[in-house]
C-alpha cells in the first residue's frame, strides 16, 4: 500500500494559540440501532472507551467514540487499524441492520492548543463554551464559519477539531486567524 | 462661540492633550474627549450641511441620537463615511472631513436648494420627476447627484479586521446606566449568568450627569461601587463600548462592540460583534430627549437641554456664552442651574407650560434665573450661528414680544424611551399621555418558544423617569429575569434612589401653538433629511394618512439615525392633521440594529481569501500547479483546463479533447458525490428515488439512473453500483452530492421512516481518477494488479483490487465514449496514484484533462448534462430518456407528476442535435425563432440551445438544444438568434455526433 497522506500533512501556527493539523486518524461512521447491545459492545471492545451519552465523546489517545446522532456513532483508531476494526464490526453485527463505513480519507483533524483555545472556538461555533457548560469529554457536531465541523475538549486547553477533508485548508486558516487575534478575555476561568 | 471652562469636564484629562485634524485644520482636544465636544471647544460648531437643501448644522445631542455630526473617517483603507462625531472618541492623530458640502463647509453652493426650498415639498421626488420625460436625464438626475448623499463610499479595500463572537448567557442586560447596573446585579447575585454591555466608554448613563442620590450617596459613587462589585462577580462579565444591536426570535442579540475606534494603535480586530443566545434580555437602554419644534430651531447653537449639560459636565465645554433654555418640563430647568453653576449666563428660560412649580423652578428663581411661563419661541435669529430669539405666548401665532440675544437654546420637548430593542422582537407599547411619552407595554412582551416573555425592560426605558424607581425597577427586572431563566438564589436589597421632585409635562408639538404656513416651514422635525412640520402636514393633507406611507413620502426617520430625534414629534404632528390620537397613528416600525454597524463587523473572518470556503480535492495542489484554469463548480474549483505555455485556454482545451480521444486522459473526478445506501429496504427505496429499477441491478454492475423531483423535473444523474446484497453506492453530481443526500435524508426520515435504510456520505473519503481513452487499459496493465480485460471486467461493472500498490474500487463506466476506468482510491493516497499513472502514461501519451474537455466528450456523444440540458423545469421525456422511465415498476418519485395533462403534452420541446449549416458554433442559450410575434410584439420561438461548443474531432461546433417535436424533425433547418440581431441556420439531427454505435467504449 503507498503511503497516505493527511490533508494538509501536519501543517502548523504556533501561538499562543497553537493550530496544529493533528495527521492521519481512523475512522469509521457507524450507523445502527445504538440502544441495542450489539453495536455498543462492539464500539467498547474496538476502541476499549465506554459508550457516550448524547452529546459526549470519550477518547483515549488515538481511540474514542463520539456521539454523531441518535442512531450514528464516530469510532476513532490508529489510521491503519480500520479495515480490522471494519471486519470486526461486520462479524458482530452480521445479522442486524447496520452501516459501518470508514471516513479516515474523508475527514481532517486539527488540534486548538493554549490559554484561551475556548474563546478562538468561540469565534467560530454558535456552541455554548463556558467552562460550566462546555468541558473535556463534551462533543458537539456543529459548524466552523461557514463549514460543517465537529469537536471534543481533549483537555482544559486542547481542543480537537474535525472537518471534512476538502475544506481542512479554510477550517485551519480560519482557526489560525482567530488565534492571531488574540483572546476577548470573557471566558477568564476557562 | 462655544469653547473649554477651567472647572468642568469629569470624563477628559486635561493634563493630556491629543492632537487631530478638521477638514485639514490642526486642532487641539483632551483625552477623553469625543470628537464632537474636541470640536466644539474649538469653536467649530458648524459641522455639516443638511441633505436636501444644504443648511448649515451644528451639533444637536451628546450621543448615538446626533444628527448632523456625521464626518469621514481616516483616509485609503481606514476610510470610513457617516461617522457619528459625538459617538467618536478622539485620539491622537483623528483625521476627519465634514460631508455633503461643495466647495466648502462655509461656503455650499448647493445652499441655494434653500433658496429654492418651496420648490422641494415632501413627495417633491415623486411628483417633480415624472414630467417632462428628458428632464430626468437631462436636468434632474445630475442635479440629485450633485446634491443628494451623505458620505462617500470607501474606494479601498478595509485595511482593518473583525471577528464574531458566540456567546450563551441566562441574562443579557443591555444599558450600563443606573438600571442596567443595578439589574446585573440583581440577577448575578441570584446566580445566573450574566452579560452586562454598555456603549459607551462610560458607566452610569445620565445619572452619572444629573447625579441624584442612591442608597444614601452620590450617583457617581454609587455606580462606582456598583461596577466594582459587578466586576467581582465570576458569573457576570461587563463590556463598554459594546452596544446591543438588535434582539431577534428566541433570545438571540447581536451587541457591538468597538475595540480599537478610540485608539487605532491597539492591534486586533477593529469590531467584535457579539452573537449572544439569551434566556432573558433586559433592555435597561435609556431615553432621548426630544427636540421643540419652532421655527429656526436648525440653526448651530441650538441643542438639546440635556446635551448643552452633558457637554458642560462630561466634557467642560459650554456651547455658548448666554443659553435660553425652552422647555415643556422641569428637567430642562437642570440645564439652566448647571450652566449658572458653571458661572455662564442664562437670560431666560422660556416654559411653554402656563403653570409650572417645583423645586428646580424654584432654585432656577433662586440663581436669579428669568423664568417665562406660557411662552415659546416664535423664531431663532441667525445662519450659521444662533444670535437671539424671539418670545412669543406659547397659545397664539408667533408675534414676537421680546427679543433676546443669545448664543445658545438649550430646548427640551420631554423624553423618549428607547424603546427600539424592545420593539426588535414584537414588543408593543402604549401610550402614556401623562408622561407624554411611548413606553413598552409590559403585557405585550416578544415571546419565546413556548409563548414565555423573553424580553423586559427597565428605568427609563420602561418609562420611568425617577432616580428611585429607575434602580428599583431595574433591581426588579434583573431578579425576575434571573428567575425566569431559572436562577432563584437569595440575593441583597434593591438599591433606594432619590431625587427631586418634578412637575407634570406639559406636551408640545409645535411651537407657538398657532405657528403659521411661514413658521411651520422653518420648523425643523428631521434634522438630517430635511423634514419639517409643513412636510408631515402636507402629506397628511394629500392623503399619506399611515404613518409609514407619511414617513415614505416625506422621509422623516429614513436618514442614518433612523429618526432616533424626529420620530415621535412627526407622528404627533401627523395625529393632529388628521385629527387622530397618536395611539392611533402609532409609531414606524423599529428595526435593527440600533444604529449602523459596521459592515466589517457584519461579516467577520469572512473576508479575503476565507470568504467562503474553497473546496479542495486530493489534487488540487497538483492542478494548480500544473496550468489549471479553473472554474467553480459549487465550492469546488475544478480546472477547466490544464493551459501549456504559450497555449491559450481554447488551444489547451482542443489539445485535451484530441489526445483522449487518440490517446490517453486523466480526469479527477474526486469531486462526483459517492452515497452509500445501505439496509434490508435500500432495494426498495432506490427504486423510489430513481425513475428506473435499482434493486434488480446484479451485485458487480453498474446502472445509469435518473432522479427526478415529486413534480416529475429532472434533478439528478449518475451511475449506481451495487456493492454487495444489500448495498449500493449512487455517484451524484458534484454539485447534487449533499443535495441529494439531504433529498434521500428527507425521505427516509419524513415519509418512509419505518423503512430500514442507512445513507452516508462517504464522497471525500475518495480520490476517484477517470482514466480514459484507448490507451486506458494499458496504462492499468502496465501498473499490474487486478484483471481489467474486457473479459473479466466488461462494460458498466466494477471490481475491488490493487492496481499497482493502492487498494482501488474500479468502475468500467464512461462519460466520453471512450475506453475508461473511473478508479477510487483513499482520499490520503489520491495524489500518489495520480503520480502513478502520470508516470506510467507518459509512454502512452497521458494528459490531464479538464472539465470543458469533459463536456465537449459527452456533447460529441449526444450525453445529457444536469444543468445544461436541464433547468428545473425538464423532464425525461423530453430529453428522450423514455428507457430510463420504470414501466415494470408501480411508484418512483416523479411518475404521477409525469401524467399531468402539461408533462404529457406532445408539443414539448425536446432533445437534439444542432449543426450550422457553415460549421460555425451556435450562441449559447440562443434560441430558435418561429414564425409570428407574441403579444409584446416580440419573435415567437419553438426551442432554444442547451449546450453548444466547438468539437476539435469532428473540427466543427456542435449542440443540443430542445425543440418543439424536435425528434420528428430531422433534418429541417431553423434559425437562432444572435445578439446582434442576425440569424444562424442549423439543421437538426440526431444529438450522437460521434461513434453512434458506441464501438469506442465496449471494447
Amino acid at each position: 500500500m503507498s503511503d497516505a497522506v493527511s490533508a494538509l500533512q501536519g501543517k502548523l501556527a504556533p501561538g499562543e494559540v497553537t493550530i496544529r493539523e493533528a495527521g492521519l486518524r481512523g475512522m469509521i461512521t457507524l450507523r445502527g440501532d445504538l440502544s441495542d447491545r450489539g453495536p455498543r459492545s462492539v464500539c467498547k471492545s474496538l476502541t476499549g472507551v465506554a459508550f457516550p451519552e448524547q452529546g459526549k465523546a470519550n477518547v483515549d489517545g488515538e481511540k474514542g467514540l463520539c456521539w454523531m446522532s441518535p442512531d450514528e456513532v464516530l469510532l476513532l483508531m490508529p489510521y491503519g487499524e480500520v479495515g480490522d476494526a471494519l471486519a470486526a464490526i461486520e462479524k458482530a453485527l452480521k445479522s442486524k441492520h447496520y452501516l459501518a463505513e470508514k471516513v479516515s480519507d474523508a475527514r481532517a483533524l486539527i488540534h486548538v492548543e493554549g490559554a484561551f483555545a475556548r474563546e478562538v472556538m468561540a469565534k467560530l461555533a454558535p456552541v455554548d463554551l463556558h467552562p460550566g457548560t462546555f468541558g473535556p469529554g463534551d462533543f458537539r457536531r456543529t459548524r466552523l464559519g461557514q463549514v460543517a465541523a465537529a469537536f471534543w475538549m481533549r483537555d482544559e486547553d486542547t481542543f480537537a477539531v474535525i472537518c471534512f477533508r476538502s475544506v481542512a485548508e479554510y477550517a485551519f486558516d480560519l482557526l489560525a486567524e482567530s488565534a492571531k487575534a488574540g483572546a476577548v478575555g470573557h471566558f477568564v476561568e476557562g | 462661540m462655544s469653547t473649554r471652562l477651567a472647572d468642568q469636564g469629569r470624563l477628559v484629562n486635561k493634563n493630556k492633550a491629543v492632537s487631530f485634524t478638521f477638514n485639514g485644520k490642526h486642532l487641539q482636544g483632551f483625552e477623553g474627549d469625543t470628537l464632537a465636544s474636541a470640536l466644539l471647544a474649538n469653536d467649530q460648531m458648524l459641522v455639516g450641511r443638511s441633505f436636501k437643501y444644504h443648511r448649515p448644522r451644528g451639533v444637536v445631542a451628546s450621543w448615538a441620537e446626533e444628527p448632523n455630526g456625521l464626518i469621514n473617517m481616516g483616509k485609503g483603507g481606514t476610510f470610513e463615511p457617516n461617522q457619528r462625531i459625538t459617538t467618536t472618541e478622539l485620539f491622537e492623530g483623528l483625521s476627519a472631513t465634514s460631508q455633503n458640502h461643495w466647495p466648502s463647509l462655509e461656503f455650499d453652493v448647493g445652499a441655494i436648494n434653500a433658496a429654492l426650498s418651496r420648490f422641494l415639498p415632501a413627495g417633491f421626488y415623486y411628483k417633480m420627476f415624472m414630467y417632462p420625460r428628458p428632464f430626468w436625464k437631462h436636468v434632474y438626475e445630475p442635479f440629485i447627484r450633485q446634491s443628494a448623499g451623505l458620505g462617500k463610499a470607501p474606494k479601498d479595500r478595509d485595511a482593518d479586521t473583525y471577528e464574531h463572537f458566540n456567546v450563551h448567557v441566562d441574562v443579557l442586560v443591555v444599558g450600563g446606566g443606573i438600571a442596567g447596573l443595578a439589574a446585573a446585579q440583581a440577577a448575578g447575585e441570584r446566580g445566573a449568568r450574566v452579560l452586562l454591555v454598555e456603549q459607551t466608554a462610560h458607566w452610569g448613563g445620565r445619572a452619572a450627569v444629573d447625579s441624584p442620590e442612591i442608597d444614601g450617596q452620590p450617583a457617581a459613587e454609587w455606580i462606582k461601587s456598583t461596577v466594582q462589585a459587578l466586576e467581582k462577580m465570576d458569573n457576570v462579565a461587563i463590556r463598554t463600548r459594546c452596544m446591543g444591536a438588535g434582539v431577534y426570535d428566541h433570545g438571540y442579540a447581536l451587541a457591538y462592540e468597538r475595540l480599537t475606534d478610540h485608539a487605532p494603535e491597539i492591534d486586533g480586530p477593529r469590531h467584535r460583534l457579539w452573537r449572544i443566545r439569551a434566556k432573558q434580555i433586559v433592555t435597561a437602554t435609556g431615553a432621548i430627549e426630544r427636540p421643540l419644534s419652532f421655527a429656526g430651531n436648525d440653526i448651530p447653537g441650538v441643542l438639546l437641554a440635556s446635551a448643552v449639560r452633558d457637554y458642560v459636565v462630561n466634557y467642560g465645554v459650554s456651547i455658548g456664552d448666554r443659553t435660553v433654555v425652552v422647555t415643556n418640563n422641569d428637567d430642562a430647568y437642570r440645564t439652566a442651574i448647571i450652566l449658572k453653576q458653571a458661572g455662564l449666563d442664562v437670560p431666560a428660560i422660556v416654559d411653554a407650560r402656563a403653570q409650572a412649580a417645583g423645586p428646580l423652578i424654584d432654585q432656577a428663581r433662586e440663581l436669579g434665573i428669568r423664568v417665562e411661563l406660557g411662552k415659546g419661541i416664535a423664531s431663532v435669529k441667525g445662519g450659521k450661528r444662533v444670535t437671539g430669539v424671539g418670545i412669543c405666548t406659547q397659545a397664539g401665532e408667533g408675534a414676537v414680544l421680546e427679543e433676546i440675544a443669545c448664543d445658545c437654546v438649550a430646548m427640551s420637548g420631554g423624553w423618549s424611551p428607547v424603546v427600539h430593542l424592545w420593539s426588535h422582537c414584537g414588543g408593543k407599547l402604549i401610550w402614556d399621555a401623562d408622561q407624554v411619552m411611548f413606553r413598552p407595554d409590559p403585557e405585550r412582551a416578544p415571546t419565546g418558544d413556548k409563548g414565555q416573555p423573553f424580553v423586559a425592560t427597565a428605568g427609563i426605558a420602561n418609562g420611568h423617569l425617577f432616580t428611585a424607581e429607575v434602580v428599583g425597577d431595574g433591581w426588579a427586572a434583573g431578579r425576575a429575569a434571573a428567575k425566569a431563566a431559572g436562577h432563584m438564589k437569595k440575593g441583597g436589597q434593591a438599591p433606594l434612589g432619590h431625587d427631586v421632585e418634578e412637575g407634570p409635562i406639559s406636551p408640545v408639538w409645535l411651537m407657538p401653538q398657532g405657528a403659521g404656513q411661514a413658521l411651520r416651514a422653518k420648523a425643523w422635525l428631521d434634522f438630517q433629511n430635511d423634514v419639517k412640520v409643513s412636510d408631515v402636514q402636507l402629506a397628511a393633507q394629500e392623503g399619506f394618512e399611515s404613518v409609514e406611507h407619511a414617513k415614505r413620502y416625506t422621509t422623516l426617520g429614513m436618514a442614518t439615525d433612523q429618526g432616533k430625534l424626529s420620530n415621535i414629534n412627526g407622528l404627533a404632528v401627523l395625529s393632529k392633521s388628521l385629527n387622530a390620537d397618536i395611539p392611533d397613528v402609532g409609531t414606524t416600525t423599529f428595526r435593527p440594529p440600533y444604529t449602523p454597524i459596521s459592515m466589517g463587523a457584519i461579516a467577520g473572518a469572512a473576508r479575503g481569501p476565507m470568504f467562503q470556503p474553497v473546496r479542495k480535492t486530493p489534487m488540487s495542489d497538483w492542478h494548480n500547479a500544473n496550468g489549471a484554469d479553473n472554474e467553480p463548480v459549487g465550492q469546488w474549483r475544478r480546472p477547466y483546463a490544464y493551459v501549456r505555455p504559450g497555449e491559450t485556454v481554447h488551444d489547451a482545451v482542443n489539445r485535451e479533447v484530441k489526445n483522449t480521444r487518440e490517446n490517453l486522459g486523466l480526469l479527477d473526478a474526486s469531486t462526483l458525490g459517492k452515497l452509500i445506501v445501505k439496509g434490508p429496504d435500500a432495494g426498495k427505496f432506490l427504486d423510489m428515488m430513481y425513475t428506473n429499477m435499482m434493486s434488480t441491478l446484479p451485485v458487480g454492475k453498474c446502472r445509469y439512473g435518473l432522479m427526478c423531483s415529486e413534480n416529475g423535473f429532472l434533478m439528478d444523474d449518475g451511475v449506481v453500483v451495487r456493492m454487495a446484497e444489500d448495498t449500493w453506492l449512487c455517484h451524484t453530481t458534484t454539485g447534487g452530492a449533499e443535495r441529494i443526500h439531504a433529498h434521500m435524508e428527507d425521505w427516509l426520515q419524513c415519509e418512509w421512516w419505518d423503512w430500514k435504510v442507512y445513507v452516508a456520505n462517504v464522497t471525500e473519503q475518495y480520490a476517484q481518477i477517470a482514466v480514459v481513452g484507448p490507451n486506458a487499459r494499458k496504462v492499468l496493465r502496465k501498473l499490474g494488479g487486478m484483471d481489467v480485460s474486457a473479459e473479466a471486467l466488461p462494460f458498466m461493472q466494477w471490481a475491488e483490487g490493487k492496481i499497482g500498490d493502492f487498494d482501488a474500487r474500479v468502475f468500467r463506466i464512461s462519460f466520453s465514449g471512450e475506453l475508461s476506468y473511473e478508479i477510487a482510491v483513499p482520499a490520503g493516497q489520491g495524489q500518489a496514484f495520480w503520480d502513478a499513472l502520470m508516470a506510467a502514461g507518459e509512454e502512452f501519451g497521458v494528459m490531464p484533462y479538464g472539465t470543458e474537455c469533459l463536456h465537449i466528450l459527452r456533447a460529441e456523444k449526444g450525453f445529457i448534462m444536469i444543468g445544461d440540458e436541464t433547468d428545473g423545469t425538464v423532464i425525461p421525456q423530453d430529453l428522450n430518456l423514455q428507457w430510463a422511465l420504470s414501466k415494470k415498476k408501480e411508484d418512483y418519485l416523479g411518475k404521477r407528476a409525469h401524467e399531468r395533462s402539461h408533462m404529457a403534452d406532445p408539443n414539448r420541446w425536446k432533445l437534439v442535435g444542432l449543426e450550422t449549416v457553415d460549421g460555425s458554433v451556435l450562441p449559447d442559450g440562443a434560441y430558435a425563432i418561429a414564425d409570428g410575434t407574441n403579444e409584446n410584439g416580440q419573435k415567437n420561438t419553438q426551442g432554444r440551445v442547451t449546450s453548444t461548443y466547438y468539437s476539435a474531432n469532428l473540427d466543427r461546433g456542435i449542440a443540443m438544444g430542445l425543440v418543439r417535436n424536435g425528434p420528428d424533425r430531422m433534418g429541417e433547418v431553423i434559425e437562432f438568434n444572435k445578439v446582434d440581431g442576425t440569424t444562424i441556420a442549423a439543421k437538426i439531427i440526431d444529438p450522437v455526433f460521434y461513434d453512434k454505435d458506441g464501438e469506442k467504449q465496449n471494447v
